[in-house]
């Protein structure tokens, strides 16, 4: 097995008296694809936001490719160029450009200038076939090309790991496939990646592994046909035939 | 009528007072382009400090706020003036206004741009910070600029009321356009001088009025 670019721990989170993560394992190896499913509210998100640290674990501990992300010593923002993330709400910024949302951490953060940025980012919008759209605002672009240009903002930071929470939920089911098509790309660039969604579908063909989550723990984890066919525990097998009436 | 024209509107003494009233005219505006600055500057501070969840923060910053908002901006101003030299500050008229819009006008614009900080969802700061943006550039490149465009005709309408709230100068003997009008009023027995300050607050604020109306109506029509 190729070495563990996440290596999370016991991971526990509590909101006040909610407790949300009970004691979570999470290893995900270089150039794998983990699809996370379970009910709403069973802490999906919240495991993905833990991973860059959006969410502060209450126990636990996270590896990141070498970095120890809990450590108080270590550079929170310096490790997050690693930790790419893409969210449901795609979450642009409205007052800038394709291109201007692309390059913000580029110049900022990696502190290349304008003119390096501009051309990285070009690269990057070209990657999610937006290349001819990086003048416009989020305003002016479908929901489809927006979740595209927020890909775009991840990987043109050459991340080492991606989380996606929900890519294509916020989307009209005739835009789905554009956003799919780009993260499965990524995929066989050797990307690797972390998606919690309700594609079944792109988990059956592109996911190495299919972890079920309830109640804040895995309850099993498997390869999609495995999971899906034949679960072992009847939560998994509710929770499949409920999403696949859908 | 004719009389009202030599006592209101009296060329020979309009001619005499105009250098006297633009003279005043210039030092409004000098007073303006300190004090907005100021304002805004104290009210970032202030928004910015709201984002402190701590209440070793929070309850001193709303007392602030509070008090400066009820305060009545002529008499801090009167109560700078006039009691400072007794704590052995003497800072004169204009330092002595621009302290006192600062404080007051600081509040207001705090409270606005906490306003628009607020109306920002907070998927933009997690937008940022996962790309490794520190707090405060996440605050400087993604928030704050939207957080303004939202509140825009709010901060030009307060704008506006700081511009006007500069004739409190006139009281600290701060020669801007209406204590110079006073002057020429004074000295010529007429008040002629006093309608041409009020015809050039009109000139120089009409402008903003308008511009601040096409705002608010494009804000409505993008609300729709
Ligand atoms: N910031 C928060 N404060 C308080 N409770 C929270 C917070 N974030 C999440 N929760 C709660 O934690 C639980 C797990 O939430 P989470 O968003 O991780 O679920 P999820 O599996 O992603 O669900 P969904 O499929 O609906 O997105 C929920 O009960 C939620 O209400
Ligand atoms: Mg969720």
């Amino acid at each position: 097995m190729a070495a563990a670019i996440v290596e999370a721990r016991g991971l526990h989170k509590h909101f006040g008296a909610l407790h949300v993560l009970k004691g979570v394992d999470l290893d995900v190896a270089e150039r794998e694809l983990v699809f996370v499913i379970g009910p709403s509210g069973s802490g999906k998100s919240t495991l993905l936001r833990c991973l860059n640290r959006l969410e502060e674990p209450s126990a636990g501990s996270i590896m990141v490719d070498g970095i120890n992300l809990l450590d108080p010593r270590t550079d929170i923002n310096h490790a997050r160029q690693r930790i790419g993330m893409v969210f449901q709400s795609f979450n642009l910024y409205p007052h800038m450009t394709a291109l201007g949302n692309v390059t913000l951490a580029l110049r900022k953060v990696a502190g290349k200038s304008r003119g390096e940025a501009d051309a990285i980012g070009r690269q990057a919008l070209e990657r999610v076939g937006l290349g001819d759209r990086a003048g416009h605002t989020p305003g002016q672009l479908s929901g489809g090309q927006q979740q595209r240009v927020a890909i775009a903002r991840s990987i043109a930071l050459e991340p080492r790991v991606m989380l996606f929470d929900e890519p294509t939920s916020a989307l009209d089911p005739e835009l789905v496939g554009s956003v799919l098509g780009v993260m499965r790309d990524l995929r066989d660039s050797g990307m690797t990646m972390v998606v919690v969604s309700h594609e079944m579908g792109f988990a059956r063909n592109a996911a190495d592994r299919v972890l079920f989550m309830d109640e804040g723990v895995v309850v099993e984890q498997g390869p999609p046909a495995a999971i899906f066919e034949n679960p072992s525990h009847d939560r998994t097998r509710a929770f499949i035939s409920q999403i696949q009436r859908h | 009528m004719e009389a009202l024209i030599q006592s209101f509107f009296n060329a020979e003494i309009a001619a005499a007072a105009l250098p006297i009233v633009l003279d005043g005219l210039l030092n409004t505006i000098l007073l303006s382009l300190l004090v907005v600055p100021l304002g805004l500057l104290g009210g970032l501070i202030l928004a910015l400090l709201a984002n402190v969840r701590h209440p070793l923060v929070r309850w001193p910053l709303m007392a602030w706020v509070d008090f400066f908002r009820a305060f009545p901006p002529l008499v801090l101003l009167v109560l700078l003036f006039a009691g400072l030299p007794f704590a052995g500050l003497e800072l004169g008229g204009f330092a002595c206004v621009a302290i006192a819009f600062f404080l007051n006008t600081g509040a207001y614009y705090g409270e606005i741009l906490r306003a628009g900080i607020d109306s920002v969802p907070v998927g933009q700061v997690e937008a940022a910070r996962s790309t490794g943006l520190s707090g405060l550039q996440a605050m400087t490149y993604v928030v704050l600029p939207q957080a303004v465009r939202n509140v825009l005709p709010d901060l030009m309408s307060n704008t506006l009321e700081v511009v006007k709230l500069t004739s409190l100068g006139s009281v600290v003997a701060v020669p801007e356009l209406l204590f110079q009008a006073r002057q020429a009023q004074s000295v010529t027995y007429n008040p002629t001088p006093i309608v041409m300050a009020a015809v050039v607050y009109f000139l120089i604020l009409w402008p903003l009025v308008r511009l601040l109306s096409r705002l608010e109506n494009r804000a409505l029509a993008a609300r729709r």
